[in-house]
């Protein structure tokens, strides 16, 4: 590992770094608006590193779900990993497996973009993904923690529409990945399916159902479309 | 031992195996084509799934009503997202539109 590598991996985060802090903030708000201490939200933001997962978590928690529906839901929310590092490990050569079972810990979809912009550049250098991961899970951890600091001095979130920041950031993040008519339908069928799950089943499974059934209909329907 | 610390370390696992296992075990595998589809549909179907819970289902129940001022809400939210693109204007217009709706919840109600 050469220090120019690292270097140059520090530069390629920063982008990465903005872009977390803002969504890390939020998070702490809304974590520690959910009931969980500093010290747990620290230990989320360090053990689990999944931006996603950890909101859905939250939202999960304050609709009263349980720890077995939350643990699969964050399973399935994050099964799209399995793409992201079957994709970057052709570019690891020269890598062995304990640090390949380190560097994967710090994979996330922005990390892993722009690591894989890298490589569409220069295949051979793949050192400076140390300097790239490890400032985005820093980032991440601490912007948690202060917006779970800030979020402390907040009396009455609710009283500043805080307790909908949730709902809109899920919003747009939907907006974000209807990319197509495919895409479209799998979030209706999986947005109707998860309120009449949630009507006809106790225990909160209705997330993780709706999501497996909309995305199976979704390939079912993509694969209709390309046949007709 | 704590319900939140259990949550964290199931997560921690679940997170983890999905990121690792590719690199670390299948090193020379490929995914089958049926399933990178699946798994590129995984996050809108989630996430449509989470927007009408969290829009729909409050304390009470599932609301289907234009009285719901979270379904109210989620209208600019989901024109400003369209238009802009952008998570801090999407947060902003939600948190703004639920404070003038609740201003106004007694007249409109």
């Amino acid at each position: 590992m050469r220090r120019q590598d690292l270097t140059y991996g520090l530069g390629k985060a920063v982008p990465i770094v903005l872009g977390y802090i803002p969504i890390g903030f939020a998070f702490g708000v809304l974590a520690h608006e959910a009931g969980l201490s500093i010290g747990e939200i620290l230990a989320m933001s360090v053990l689990v590193f999944a931006g996603s997962s950890q909101f859905i978590a939250v939202a999960m928690l304050q609709a009263g779900a349980g720890i077995g529906s939350i643990v699969a839901t964050a399973f399935i929310v994050n099964l799209r990993q399995l793409l992201f590092s079957a994709s970057i490990t052709p570019y690891l050569k020269g890598y062995s497996a304990p640090k390949l079972a380190l560097l994967s810990y710090e994979l996330t979809d922005e990390s892993f973009a722009v690591a894989m912009g890298e490589f569409a550049n220069d295949k051979q250098n793949n050192q400076f993904l140390w300097g790239l991961f490890p400032p985005c899970h820093a980032a991440w951890a601490l912007s948690t923690v202060l917006g779970a600091l800030v979020g402390n001095l907040i009396p009455d979130p609710g009283a500043f529409g805080l307790d909908y920041a949730l709902t809109a950031m899920f919003i747009c993040l939907l907006i974000f990945q209807v990319k197509d008519r495919v895409a479209l339908l799998t979030a209706l069928v999986a947005a109707a399916a998860g309120i009449g799950i949630y009507l006809l089943l106790p225990g909160r499974w209705n997330i993780i159902i709706a999501t497996i059934l909309a995305a199976t209909v979704g390939v079912g329907a993509e694969k209709w479309l390309k046949s007709t | 031992m704590a319900k939140i610390y259990m949550i964290i370390a199931g997560m921690a696992i679940v997170t983890y195996l999905p990121r690792m296992l590719p690199m670390v075990v299948l090193n020379r595998f490929e995914l089958p084509p049926l399933l990178v589809r699946w798994l590129r549909l995984i996050p809108p179907a989630v996430l449509a799934a989470l927007t009408a819970q969290s829009i729909f289902v409050r304390n009470t129940g599932v609301v289907f009503s234009w009285r719901n001022i979270y379904l109210l809400a989620a209208l600019p939210c989901f024109l400003v997202a369209l238009k802009s693109r952008s998570l801090m204007w999407t947060v902003a217009t939600g948190l703004i539109s639920v404070i003038i709706l609740n201003q106004f919840k007694p007249l409109l109600f």
